[in-house]
């Protein structure tokens, strides 16, 4: 692997939004998860759940639903009362309707994906027909006092029910009444305590399903207005609740973090009675567990942690392979860091600010493993704040560290930064040009002479940046068939002679930099790019997918390398294949040609092209078992994967020069110690 | 209908209300475990292990005939589960007999009967930091497709779809830190029992993890739980010997209870004066005054008087040592806490409180030792005052201490006495082991090591020392009444000495490998009970001569730990010579699977009428399942039956001995063990002999001093006298030589009579 001076960076103090709602596309593979800042996320299942679109949250726009609807529209409505339609190829808020019953707590889409009906604060349920282009007011139902906190449709859309506090409602669409009324609330000792009912769903058979703040999971006869079934599963609230698609499993989220499953079973072998049995527990996250979801194969959850757990279900899984693995999700699957690399410094984005770094340094030398003494502190330069309520979209520094860019939905800054001695001036850039808004991804060149922005539809501009802190507008790629989607991923070349750009759909665009113009376009292979970069010295585009492959594209030739070829006859080792993390980022080391370094979340890789492949019976990650061997056995062992798994959660790596690394990581007790104290809970032995 | 089946392969069916056998079905193999079903009634299921395999065990279908007669072969079997475990819990029947599960270590098999499906599921093997996650148990719910299992680290797993091969699914109950024991579900199947080491019925309602009622403070960790058919009760059987019997509401109704198993007799068995209740280790940390005439705890006294924590692996404190005054008023106890480097002990004093009928705490000593205890004693004196009482402890520390009643001189102390260190004695830095005192009091005898040393009680002056190399000292006792110039030890190297304390010399001594040593308070007899080639034998002697004036060979399978004569209330008359020495006091013998047993005086004639009752009395153990008992009665019955049937013919004349009557006209399972009943019928036969009690004695004496020999060699002995005298003789060393003249001569004149009558058998 070789031995690198790695700075060990804990400095980034970044704490990820909790989970509010989570909404599985009907009959689609997408998730669709809000955070409690308005950050909309969607994930592909089909692309190994990798998260696809972003849509960065505003201050003004909490989100408490989630809904698709006809398919691939997706609306969200939240505190702010307003309904807001999302465009996912641009990435940000279409249009938003004022829901008009003040701040809206749930939304629920009829089977049909033709109406919406939200609970608002005011106790009215009203629904919105949904039109091309927008949504229309149709009308109010019953309204009664008491915020509806949750609400679901009867699967044939005649019927909703509404959850409130103390009390659960059945309304028939068609006349807008209330047709049952069953009080849920809980007596204790004489003592009458609020119940509130924070999830429901209305099963086919007319069974309603609520879930409230004393633990329980209630099943109703909502003709009869009986309880059926009764499961106490917490001591402390159950505050979600969703339901698979063929109406035989149910999965239920508690404020004590954990997730129970209950599964429609039949009592006797053969017979047609059947009843809902709790089944497995699961304790993945340590706060409220805010939002659940049933896809076909797996139980999503989502909690105030911010984690977001995929659970596969083992019984719908037809091998064990990548698709059986538990997946957690904490971090972005996309870069929040970026370093100007000559001058040493990191940036770090956050949701309204960013900072800039530098470094430390140290003159000790030392043995591997050990700690060297540092003879400067890293230094936090700068605070920059965005202005305004909307949240950042993306940020770069230059390689040489005098360029700053972020940008937001609406505006783009770029800045100039100077050094002068110990003290650091910022200075913006007046007059950027009018670019198409907002730019998904930044990318200065690597002489700092230009800045790329990723924009929509697939194009990229190009700025010139001029001495003393200006910019110009040079020229902007399109693809040439065009393309509705987002760029989000772009790499540059370090001659500055080719930009790569990965737009929504996934097409690889390669352009010329120097005559301007498009020059090829890589197969297109039918899963997500998490990361590309390209090679320094040979021009090879590396391009790693969601599903964990690795490919290799000769800009120059047009067409995939011998290696990249070899590789896929070979095809990677299975624990490679099965790593439920995507790879983040792609460098190089310029004095080692052959080596790739790639990391993802739980593991740094330096890729040897010049090794033989693993098979699947050697030892994937061996570095600790060949470090014991002597020289000679250990050239047999050695394969062209070097994995490091100490830096972990790792959100950034890369190359500093020939032997230095900078590895920046977030432990997860750190975040854990800025999320509010947890329900306590006995532990036996204690 | 009740069915029983036991190891020696045999089913048999019973009329529960009369007791009597109905059927015997002979299946051929050991039976482990007995299932029957309602639906099936002319088939059960039994565990057999299977033919060529150690270990491996399978469930087996057995057809019953109906053919008519006693004993029936049942010989149809049908092999449906391999591959189970031995132990009954692991197997149970699904509802209506549909399936039958199986648990085996990490494997659940399921068999669908009608669909002849076998489905198999496994946890997995990690081991947690909680223990692994084996199956110990298994209940099938009545009516539901459920399946309960038990795990070794505490968690219940309900099984549910389990006719699928992968759409399985279970959910998991978790209260007990330990392994689950057992499970029943009610008999509507809509709660569950669960129990295990913390001696907690745990009541899981709905299968939900949130609604769980508890029945605390058992006793003791419990082993198995059963439901009444009714649903009414339902019961526990806990490791210490006792049932508990529980309302449906989770109320404690009922205990069954005798004799406390305690996890390791450690006190010995001691005899309270006031009481005449034999005392011993009860629950932990509690000493048990059980009354032998009621089989009935009379209570139970907390010494430790802490919090016993149900938990393996934990070194809780627990008595080791208790000792009565003379009259009762005093109890002495040492509890200690078995650390390896350092123990923690506690020597405590208790005074007999007249107006609370309780003992009191009067001293409590910290680290009386510095290392354990190993005997305690009070100097026995009825008639004298408080101020002669002493009590001498001996330590693994290398010396006894002698403690003392002083005065309280703080006006403030609410008892006028409390107890303290007199004095400190060693010898040559040896570890003390035994202590006691003799009848009069005047003396002490400590056994070091290797050597006996006998000290004045007033002046604590070593009067003089005994020693019989090559053997550590075992067991020490003064002799009583008329013997009371002996002191006999036994040691570890398998001999008995007696020593005369006039002349501070050997008087006799004999190879025999001594466990217990018992003097009889009210006479001059001593008990000593040996272990060799494994049973245990029972000698009585007294000190001042070295024959056994009683032996009873093979007293019994197991180890006798320890044994003690309990006075009796009056002076039994006793008509049999042989067994005189028990008139006075009674010896009860407790095995080391804590079996507690007592010699009958009476004959055979006697106990034949009340049998039925006195076999619950002697047998107060019931360890052993009531029908294993009788299986084993019953077979051996029928095999003296033939043996006498030849007798009979013989000895037509004799027939009308009221004995042989009963003996063959009793019905066979209400019959004590054939060991009683054969020495009983044969003297029965033998009355017309006169010398009969001569030549009785004449046997055991020689067995005694053939103890190295076997059993046979007593038959050959009838025509090789002279050449086996000397043998033993050597074997015994020069000691023998200390044999008086007139003994030995005796002993070569009774070796030389006849013995054709024993041939006869």
């Amino acid at each position: 692997m070789g031995e690198f001076e790695v700075h060990r960076v804990r400095f980034f103090g970044l704490v990820p939004a909790g989970v509010r709602c989570l909404a599985c596309q009907p009959r689609g593979g997408r998730l669709a998860l809000a955070r409690t800042d308005g950050a909309v996320e969607v994930y592909n299942f089909a692309a190994n759940y990798f998260q696809e679109k972003v849509i960065p949250g505003h201050e003004a726009r909490s989100v408490e639903a989630l809904c698709w609807t006809a398919g691939d529209r997706l609306f969200g409505a939240g505190l702010g009362g307003d309904i807001t339609e999302y465009d996912l190829a641009r990435l940000c808020a279409a249009h938003s309707v004022d829901g008009g019953g003040g701040p809206i707590w749930s939304m629920a889409a009829n089977g049909s994906g033709t109406l919406l009906a939200i609970g608002c604060e005011d106790g009215s349920v009203k629904l919105f027909q949904i039109v091309p282009g927008g949504i229309q007011f149709e009308r109010n139902l019953d309204r009664r006092k008491g915020r509806i906190l949750c609400l679901s449709w009867h699967p044939s859309g005649t019927h909703i029910a509404a959850g409130s506090i103390d009390v659960l409602r059945v309304f028939d669409v068609c006349s807008g009444q209330t047709v049952q009324r069953i009080m849920v609330n809980y007596t204790m000792q004489n003592a009458k305590r609020e119940c509130i009912v924070w999830s429901i769903a209305f099963l086919s058979s007319g069974t309603v399903v609520t879930s409230d703040s004393f633990g329980r999971v209630q099943f109703w006869d909502w003709e009869r207005g009986t309880l059926l079934e009764s499961h106490t599963v917490s001591t402390s609230a159950v505050l979600s609740l969703a339901v698979s698609e063929k109406e035989d499993s149910i999965i239920v989220g508690t404020s004590t973090g954990a997730t129970y499953q209950f599964q429609l079973l039949p009592v006797k072998m053969g017979s047609l009675e059947k009843r809902w049995v709790r089944t497995k527990p699961f304790q993945h996250h340590t706060h409220d567990v805010r939002a659940v979801a049933h896809s076909s194969t797996a139980l999503i959850s989502g909690g105030l942690d911010a984690q977001l757990v995929i659970r596969p279900l083992m019984e719908k899984m037809q091998k064990k392979g990548y698709d059986a693995v538990l997946r957690k999700f904490i971090f972005p699957h996309r870069r929040l860091v970026s370093c100007a690399r000559k001058a040493r410094l990191l940036l770090f984005q956050f949701s309204q600010h960013l900072e800039l770094w530098r470094l430390g340094s140290t003159d000790g030398t030392g043995k591997d493993g050990e700690v060297l003494p540092l003879r400067r502190m890293p230094e936090h330069l700068v605070q920059l704040k965005s202005k305004g309520p909307e949240h950042i979209y993306c940020s770069c520094v230059s390689p040489c560290g005098s360029w700053l860019a972020y940008s937001t939905a609406s505006r783009f800054h770029l800045y100039r930064v100077r050094y002068e001695g110990n003290s650091v001036s910022v200075k913006k850039v007046p007059k950027v040009p009018k670019l198409l808004l907002p730019a998904y991804q930044l990318q200065f060149s690597s002489d700092s002479g230009s800045l790329f922005v990723a924009s929509a539809r697939g194009s990229v501009h190009v700025l010139q940046l001029l001495e003393p802190g200006g910019c110009k507008h040079l020229h902007t790629f399109r693809p040439p068939s065009g393309s509705p989607e987002a760029v989000y991923l772009l790499a540059v070349s370090a001659d500055g002679h080719w930009l790569a750009a990965v737009g929504g759909d996934w097409a690889i665009h390669i352009y010329n930099l120097k005559c301007f113009k498009h020059h090829c376009t890589v197969p297109t292979y039918s899963c997500a790019v998490t990361a590309l970069a390209i090679h320094p010295v040979s021009n090879n585009l590396v391009i790693a997918y969601s599903d964990q492959q690795l490919f290799e594209f000769s800009i120059p030739e047009k067409q995939y390398t011998a290696w990249s070829r070899m590789v896929q006859n070979c095809g990677l080792h299975k624990v490679w294949l099965e790593r439920d993390s995507p790879i983040t980022h792609i460098t190089f080391n310029p004095k080692n040609p052959s080596h790739i370094l790639l990391h993802d979340v739980y593991m740094f890789c330096v890729l040897d092209k010049s090794l033989p492949l693993p098979d699947n019976s050697a030892l994937l990650m061996n570095q600790s078992t060949l470090k014991q061997l002597p020289e000679t056995a250990r050239q047999r062992q050695l394969h062209a994967f070097k994995i490091c798994k100490k830096f972990q959660p790792l959100l950034f790596a890369d190359l500093l020069d020939e032997n230095c690394l900078v590895m920046v990581e977030r432990p997860i007790m750190d975040i854990k110690t800025q999320l509010p104290l947890p329900i306590q809970k006995k532990k036996f032995g204690t | 209908q009740l069915y029983s089946s036991s190891l020696d392969g045999s089913i048999k069916l019973w009329d529960f209300m009369d007791g009597i056998p109905i059927k015997t079905f002979t299946v051929g193999s050991k039976l482990l475990a007995l299932y029957a079903l309602a639906s099936s009634e002319d088939s059960v299921f039994v565990v057999i292990p299977k033919s060529g395999e150690r270990d491996t065990f399978q469930l087996v279908s057995v057809k019953l005939t109906k053919a008519a007669g006693q004993d029936l072969e049942a010989k149809e079997l049908s092999v449906v589960l391999d591959g189970v475990d031995a132990s009954p819990k692991h197997i149970a029947f699904g509802r209506e007999g549909e399936y039958v599960a199986s648990v085996k270590e990490v494997n659940l098999q399921v068999y669908f009967f009608k669909q002849k499906q076998l489905n198999r599921f496994s946890v997995s093997t990690m081991k947690t930091k909680s223990g692994n996650n084996h199956f110990t148990c298994i209940a099938c719910h009545p009516t539901e497709d459920c399946i309960a299992t038990g795990h070794a680290d505490g968690k219940i797993r309900l099984w549910r779809n389990f006719h699928h091969k992968k759409e399985y699914t279970f959910s998991t109950l978790h209260w007990h830190h330990d392994t689950v024991m057992d499970l029943a579900f009610s008999v509507e199947g809509t709660s569950l029992l669960s129990g295990g080491v913390e001696s907690v019925l745990v009541l899981w309602r709905n299968e939900s993890d949130c609604q769980k009622d508890f029945l605390p403070r058992l006793g003791s960790a419990i082993e198995y739980i059963s439901m009444s058919s009714d649903g009414a009760l339902c019961c526990t059987l806990h490791t210490d010997n006792r049932i508990t019997i529980i309302n449906s509401n989770l109320r404690f109704s009922k205990s069954i209870q005798g004799l406390i198993k305690s996890r390791g007799v450690k006190t010995g068995l001691v005899v309270d004066p006031r009481t005449k209740a034999l005392v011993l280790n009860g629950e932990p940390g509690h000493l048990q005054f059980y009354c032998l005439q009621s089989d009935q705890q009379l209570f139970s006294l907390d010494i430790v008087q802490r919090q016993y924590i149900h938990q393996a692996g934990l070194n809780q404190a627990d008595l080791v040592k208790v000792a009565f005054s003379a009259q009762g008023k005093w109890l002495a106890t040492v509890e200690e806490r078995e650390e390896v480097t350092d123990p923690e002990l506690q020597l405590k004093l208790w005074f007999y409180d007249e107006e609370t009928q309780s003992f009191k705490l009067n001293t409590r000593i910290t680290m009386p030792h510095e290392d354990h205890i190993t005997d305690m004693c009070f100097r026995d004196m009825d008639e004298l005052e408080d101020d002669s009482l002493i009590l001498v402890t001996a330590g693994r520390d290398c010396v006894f201490k002698v403690w003392v009643m002083v005065e309280d001189t703080d006006p403030e102390a609410q008892q006028s006495v409390s107890w303290s260190c007199d004095f400190v004695g060693s010898y040559h830095n040896y570890q003390a082991t035994k202590c006691c005192f003799s009848e009069d009091g005047s003396l002490l005898a400590v056994s070091f090591e290797e050597t006996v040393t006998v000290w004045d009680s007033v002046t604590w002056d070593l009067k003089c020392t005994f020693c019989y190399p090559p053997g550590k000292i075992r067991n020490i006792c003064f002799g009583r009444l008329t013997c009371s110039k002996y002191l006999i030890g036994a040691t570890d190297y398998g001999f008995l000495c007696c020593w005369n304390l006039l002349s501070c010399a050997l008087e006799w001594s004999a190879h025999l490998n001594v466990l217990v040593l018992q003097p009889d308070p009210l006479s001059e007899h001593i008990a000593a009970v040996s272990w060799l080639s494994k049973e245990s034998s029972l000698f009585v002697f007294k000190p001042n001569e070295p024959r056994p004036i009683y032996i009873q060979r093979n007293l019994c399978k197991e180890k006798i730990q320890l044994a003690v004569f309990v006075p009796r209330d009056e002076p039994e008359t006793i008509g049999s010579e042989k067994y005189l020495w028990l008139r006075r006091s009674q010896l009860f013998f407790l095995t080391d699977t804590q079996e507690l047993m007592t010699l009958s005086t009476k004959s055979l004639e006697e106990r034949l009428t009340p049998s039925s009752k006195q076999l619950a009395v002697e047998e107060s153990l019931p360890v052993t399942p009531f029908s294993l008992l009788l299986g084993k009665h019953r077979r051996q019955q029928s095999q003296e039956d033939v043996d006498l049937g030849k007798l009979l013919v013989r000895n037509k004349h004799e027939q009308d001995s009221p004995a042989v009557k009963e003996l063959l006209h009793t019905p066979a399972h209400v019959l004590p063990s054939a060991s009683f009943l054969c020495p009983i019928f044969i003297n029965s036969l033998l009355i017309s002999k006169e010398n009969k009690s001569a030549e009785e004695v004449a046997d055991e004496v020689e067995m005694e001093s053939e103890k190295t020999e076997d059993d046979s060699d007593e038959e050959r002995d009838v025509t090789e006298t002279e050449q086996e005298d000397t043998s033993p003789m050597e074997s015994l060393g020069e000691m023998t030589c200390k044999l008086p003249k007139s003994q030995e001569k005796e002993l070569r004149k009774i070796r030389k009579m006849d013995y054709s009558w024993i041939s006869a058998f």
